[in-house]
């Protein structure tokens, strides 16, 4: 009994993880490649999850048009990070570092209120397609199919993800950067395209997890500063800049969650906190990321 | 003056200094040179407290200064330049030295009088000296290459150091620039009785002012003596001078 | 700078003609301007004058706020003595907390004061006993400020005529305070960190050290900003930490010039009354806010006295230096 229960709650804390890492990986990467942390991207998530609503209203008769939904909705916030990106955040690149910092903050403001006025302030929810309905019994604890699919679609990107950063010319690009600025130049990328792309990418998931989050969690205003803080906690505990340390910083951050509510319920959200000022303390780069050159 | 004793330095597996010793006596102009790469940069950081040593010691008059904090090290009279320009890139050429002197001197308690009013006289009588003056009101970033040097070269003086450390003194200079600076530092070093020691490229700058001079190659020393002797060094001439 | 003009006096005066217009309203507008104002100074002691990002500066403004309104409210310690007190306490928060954060540099050092502040957050919004949790302190008295009805000239006006004399004078001598601060050999050597830390350190600047001093006389003004505020909104919410306050102090610090002394005191009156007058007609403040911060990044870096700087010189038809000064 006991045993089920703290299983069902490791399931719960290991949802949340792989919905973070889904986010906090783009934040992460950006940051790896453009050395800046974009407070946007929890606003691009939520406007994913919005898009994703909007679609399935307009494929209303067809249930299983979620799939169709998710996979616009990321697009859409692709195609709008690409935007953002060409007409504007290039012209901030040689200028200061908190400027480029207020420019995404600029771009929560603007677009969480765009999104109010577009879609109203009151609750938005997105049924769960019939083919992941249903549960499964895990050791005796309950697991939604659709959690079930969301963590192996995450294991799924997480890996192709890293064969991408292991294997093909972009993914050297985007490690070389991550690791030293200067080599850079030296490798003779085309430093313009790779930053587009890269930004191009890391709004894609952003938006895919907003849609991907739609089924199981209301989409409301606000839910985007929600997430961005989570997502900077994810990834200072990994490390910035650090792939698998943005992995293991959603495992951590699901399960101190999940538990903390158990152990201190009153000071759960003060728990992640801390973790994140022990880790800046202890090991500032995190747990697997490696000191900034 | 300065007694460097072995020092080694290991970046993730690469050594970069490997046991390299010198001494550098009172009022000596001394000058380390190298191919690129070969640990001059690192050296030197580990001299001025940028870097710490993974082994040997460093020695400032006879007191041990080995991974003590640059802050510190600058207290006990050591002054340097860097190789890339490293002055206050926002404040006047006037704030950047009377900054120094302020700094040096221990006003940095003073959270109450006007700080310009402090060491005037002594910020002016140090930019006259190294021909700044009429610059004075200049914002420092926006000046000439050479004229950023020279200011550097101020703030490292407005420390009162007996020794002084400069990196690539010359570098990135024109002819007629090199040609000043070297002619500058001889005067200061002369007037105010300075122990100078330099990395260079410019091999005719080295032998033109080094009365000692230190040969690193891969992180290693491989001759040290006057400027006739490393240039007859057989060593030196085949690894180093033979590129010419 | 050198034109010797007492910038401090001149505002202090013209502060305190805004009561003879005898506009409730005006009063109510110009105390919060005050009250923000030396907020946004004391960030800008980090900000402009040292080079540190703080993301978590609210968290200093919020404990001066719970700090003061405590005292008051339960111990009935006078005015001026709990306003002391709530100086103090944030002060010594940000020397332990400062103490780890300078150790850091960018980014990091930015997050880590995030996360304090986001600690700190967290507690006073859960500790029911001491902080009265999501429900705040409320009914904070107001002080005793009758007095000054009886000086000559000052007869005749409200209780909030007195409580706004009272903040003019006091956050003014705190700002004049700053100021004196920022202009001192202290001061200076914290701008040589801003302008190149690594040089600073080798002219003989302990940088961790003048970094964590900065950091705990911002906090310590932060929180008298921070307390007298609790006192003018009658009640104190953990809100006031929460990390979109210490957003708001950086981007009214940015809008008005963070390379002026009394930049932050523009951006501080720019944005609350902009804020009143915009959302009297829309709820979308954050929109216009953000359409404001996106055309000063692309148009006006300086800030609101950049910009007048600027034009200032255009007009006396000198050569304008890029923008930033």
């Amino acid at each position: 009994m006991a045993a089920e229960f703290l299983f069902s709650q490791f399931l719960s804390g290991l949802t949340t993880a792989i919905f973070l890492f889904l986010v906090a990986s783009g934040l992460s990467l950006v940051f790896g490649v453009l050395r800046v942390l974009n407070f946007a991207h929890g606003t691009f998530y939520m406007l994913g999850a919005y898009l994703a609503w909007q679609t399935m209203a307009w494929l209303a008769p067809t249930k299983e048009g979620f799939w169709l939904a998710a996979l616009a909705a990321a697009t859409g916030i692709a195609i709008l990070g690409f935007v953002v990106e060409r007409l504007m955040f290039r012209h901030l690149y040689g200028k200061e570092e908190l400027y480029q910092l207020l420019f995404t903050y600029a771009l929560v403001l603007i677009l969480g209120d765009a999104a109010k006025i577009l879609w109203g302030t009151g609750q938005l929810s997105v049924s769960r397609p019939p083919s992941v309905e249903g549960s499964l019994s895990v050791f005796g604890a309950l697991l939604p199919g659709y959690n079930l699919f969301v963590m192996v679609l995450g294991f799924a990107i997480a890996i192709g993800f890293w064969v991408i950063l292991q294997r093909t010319s972009a993914g050297r690009m985007i490690r070389a950067a991550a690791m030293d600025r200067e080599m850079l130049g030296s490798l003779g990328a085309n430093v313009g395209v790779l930053y587009t792309g890269v930004f191009v990418v890391s709004s894609f998931l952003a938006g895919l997890s907003g849609a991907l989050v739609s089924p199981i969690k209301a989409i409301v205003p606000g839910m985007d500063v929600e997430i961005i803080v989570e997502a900077f906690i994810v990834v200072v505990i990994g490390g910035l800049g650090s792939f698998w340390g943005t992995f293991l910083g959603a495992l951590i951050y699901g399960q101190v969650l999940s538990f903390g509510i158990l152990i201190f319920p009153r000071f759960s959200i003060f728990s992640v906190f801390a973790l994140m000022a022990v880790i800046l303390i202890v090991r500032p780069w995190g747990l697997l990321g490696r000191p900034l050159k | 003056m300065l007694d460097i004793d072995n020092v080694t330095k290991t970046f993730s597996g690469f050594t970069a200094v490997s046991g390299v010793s010198l001494t550098v006596e009172k009022q000596q102009i001394a000058a380390v040179i190298g191919p690129n790469g070969a640990g001059k940069s690192t050296f030197f950081n580990m001299i001025t407290g940028h870097l710490t040593p993974d082994s040997g010691a460093i020695r400032l008059n006879g007191r041990d200064i080995t991974g003590i904090a640059p802050h510190k090290i600058c207290g006990a009279g050591m002054g340097r330049s860097f190789q890339r320009t490293n002055i206050f890139p926002k404040l006047t050429v006037f704030d950047n030295v009377q900054a120094a002197y302020l700094a040096h001197r221990g006003k940095g308690g003073n959270f109450w009088s006007p700080a310009e009013r402090f060491y005037r006289d002594e910020t002016e009588a140090l930019l006259r000296s190294i021909g700044l003056w009429e610059q004075r009101e200049s914002i420092g970033g926006v000046m000439s290459y050479g004229a950023q040097k020279q200011l550097e070269l101020g703030l490292a003086l407005a420390s009162d150091p007996a020794l002084l450390l400069l990196d690539e003194p010359t570098a990135g200079m024109s002819a007629t620039e090199t040609h000043e600076a070297i002619r500058l530092l001889e005067r200061i070093a002369g007037e105010r009785e300075l122990t100078l020691l330099f990395t260079e490229h410019d091999m005719e700058v080295v032998f033109s002012i080094a009365q000692k001079i230190a040969v690193l190659h891969q992180g290693r020393k491989i001759a040290e003596g006057t400027p006739a002797e490393v240039r007859a060094d057989p060593e030196v001439r085949r690894i180093y001078l033979g590129h010419h | 700078m050198s034109r010797r003009i007492p910038w401090t006096l001149v505002v202090l005066l013209l502060a305190l003609t805004i009561p003879w217009f005898g506009s409730r309203y005006y009063t109510f507008l110009a105390t919060q301007i005050a009250i923000l104002s030396l907020f946004a100074v004391s960030y800008n002691l980090l900000l402009g004058t040292t080079g540190l990002v703080s993301f978590g500066h609210a968290a200093y403004f919020g404990l001066g706020a719970y700090a003061t309104g405590l005292l008051m409210k339960e111990l009935n310690v006078p005015f001026l003595l709990a306003l002391l007190a709530g100086g103090l306490l944030p002060a010594a928060f940000a020397g332990v907390f400062g103490y780890f954060c300078v150790r850091l540099t960018k980014i990091y050092f930015s997050m880590l004061t995030l996360a304090f502040a986001q600690i700190v957050w967290a507690i006073c919004f859960q500790w029911n006993e001491v902080t009265g949790g999501d429900q705040g302190i409320s009914a904070i008295p107001y002080p005793e400020l009758g007095w000054i009805g009886a000086i000559p000239g000052l007869g005749g006006f409200r209780t909030g005529d007195h409580f706004y004399f009272a903040c003019v004078v006091l956050v003014i001598l705190c700002i004049w305070v700053l100021g004196r601060i920022t202009d001192s050999p202290f001061g200076r050597l914290l701008t040589t960190i801003r302008e190149n830390p690594e040089r600073a350190s080798f002219i003989g600047v302990d940088v961790r050290r003048y970094e964590l001093a900065a950091f705990a006389i911002a906090g310590g003004f932060a929180g008298v900003s921070g307390a007298l505020f609790g006192i003018f909104n009658r009640g104190v919410f953990a809100d006031f930490m929460f990390w979109p306050k210490s957003a708001e102090v950086l981007i009214m610090t940015i809008l008005g010039g963070m390379n002026y002394f009394w930049g932050p005191v523009a951006g501080t009156i720019m944005m609350v009354v902009l804020n009143q007058q915009i959302t009297s007609y829309t709820e979308y403040w954050p929109l216009v806010l953000g359409t404001i911060l996106l055309v000063l990044l692309f148009a006006f870096p300086g800030g609101l006295m950049g910009a007048l700087d600027a034009g200032a010189k255009r007009l006396r038809g000198q050569k304008t230096g890029g923008g930033d000064a």
